[in-house]
């Protein structure tokens, strides 16, 4: 585990960039991780979904994508839209949480 | 970033209930790891995306080693379903129906719906025009997201590159 500066602030993260302290969090790192994930502003929509996920993180870790699009009534297709590929691993990392476990 | 996206090719030749998932459960996950994926659909195969056949899929017990009587719920520890019990009226439709239960309760979807996420989440879907054509189908008998029929020769150009997975 190693420390990262994202949005002038040292937050602790792992090999695969998730951030490892949720509570580090802050909203000018979700913006700074999702331009660095292609994505340049996040609109009400990506907000709608980040906060969701944190909301509804089991240990630390970020939802699936099924139990997202359940939970918020977002469809697949505009998840796809919003976080273009691999919409639930996105938001995990732009939403400070870790990668989602599970196979649906 | 420049890096090439990874490309995921399933050829998906069986039309059982335990053959329809290896692909939908991989085919997803590659698809939330940003893959491209690509299922081409092979003769059985073709019933996963035949509307008339794809919430029917089955399951037999008959000639299935794997499948042991503590599965049905008896605990008969490694004991297999006599093959002489499989054959009996209803034992196909209660295997089946275990089966399905046991994925609901894992929360995972049943394949029609399975197949909608994933053509939403980008996959593309393709029949095989021989498969097709032997069993005298049209496109109209295929589920929506199914993009076209193709050639084996199709499929081939069209996974250049792609990691193939054949079920």
């Amino acid at each position: 585990m190693t420390t990262r500066l994202i949005a002038g602030q040292a937050v602790h993260v792992n090999e695969e960039g998730f951030l490892t302290a949720s509570e580090e969090w802050t909203k000018e790192i979700a913006l700074a991780i999702a331009q660095e994930e292609g994505i340049p502003e996040l609109t009400p929509a990506h907000w709608k979904v980040i906060e969701w996920c944190r909301e509804h993180a089991v240990n630390g870790r970020s939802p699936t994508l099924r139990q997202i699009t359940e939970g918020t009534g977002i469809s697949t297709k505009e998840m796809f839209a919003l976080f273009p590929k691999g919409p639930a691993k996105k938001v995990a990392r732009i939403a400070g949480l870790g990668k989602p476990e599970g196979c649906v | 970033m420049t890096e090439e996206t990874r490309k995921l090719a399933f050829i998906c030749s069986k039309g059982t209930l335990d053959m329809a998932y290896p692909a939908l459960v991989m085919g997803w996950a590659a698809l939330g790891n940003g893959v491209d994926v690509t299922i081409f659909f092979t003769f059985w195969g073709l019933d996963i995306i035949r509307k008339s056949r794809q919430a029917h899929l089955e399951i037999a017990p008959v000639g299935n080693t794997s499948m042991k009587m503590s599965m049905m719920g008896i605990p008969a520890d490694n004991a297999g379903i006599p093959n002489l019990v499989g054959v009996l009226p209803g034992m196909t439709a209660l295997a089946t129906k275990l089966m399905k239960d046991k994925m609901r309760a894992l929360g995972v979807p049943p394949v029609g719906e399975y197949i909608q996420m994933l053509v939403d989440g980008g996959a593309k879907l393709y029949a095989c025009k021989l498969s097709v054509d032997m069993m005298g189908l049209k496109k109209e008998d295929f589920v929506d997201g199914v993009i076209d029929i193709v050639t084996a020769s199709d499929f081939i150009d069209m996974t250049e590159g792609a990691q193939i997975i054949f079920i």
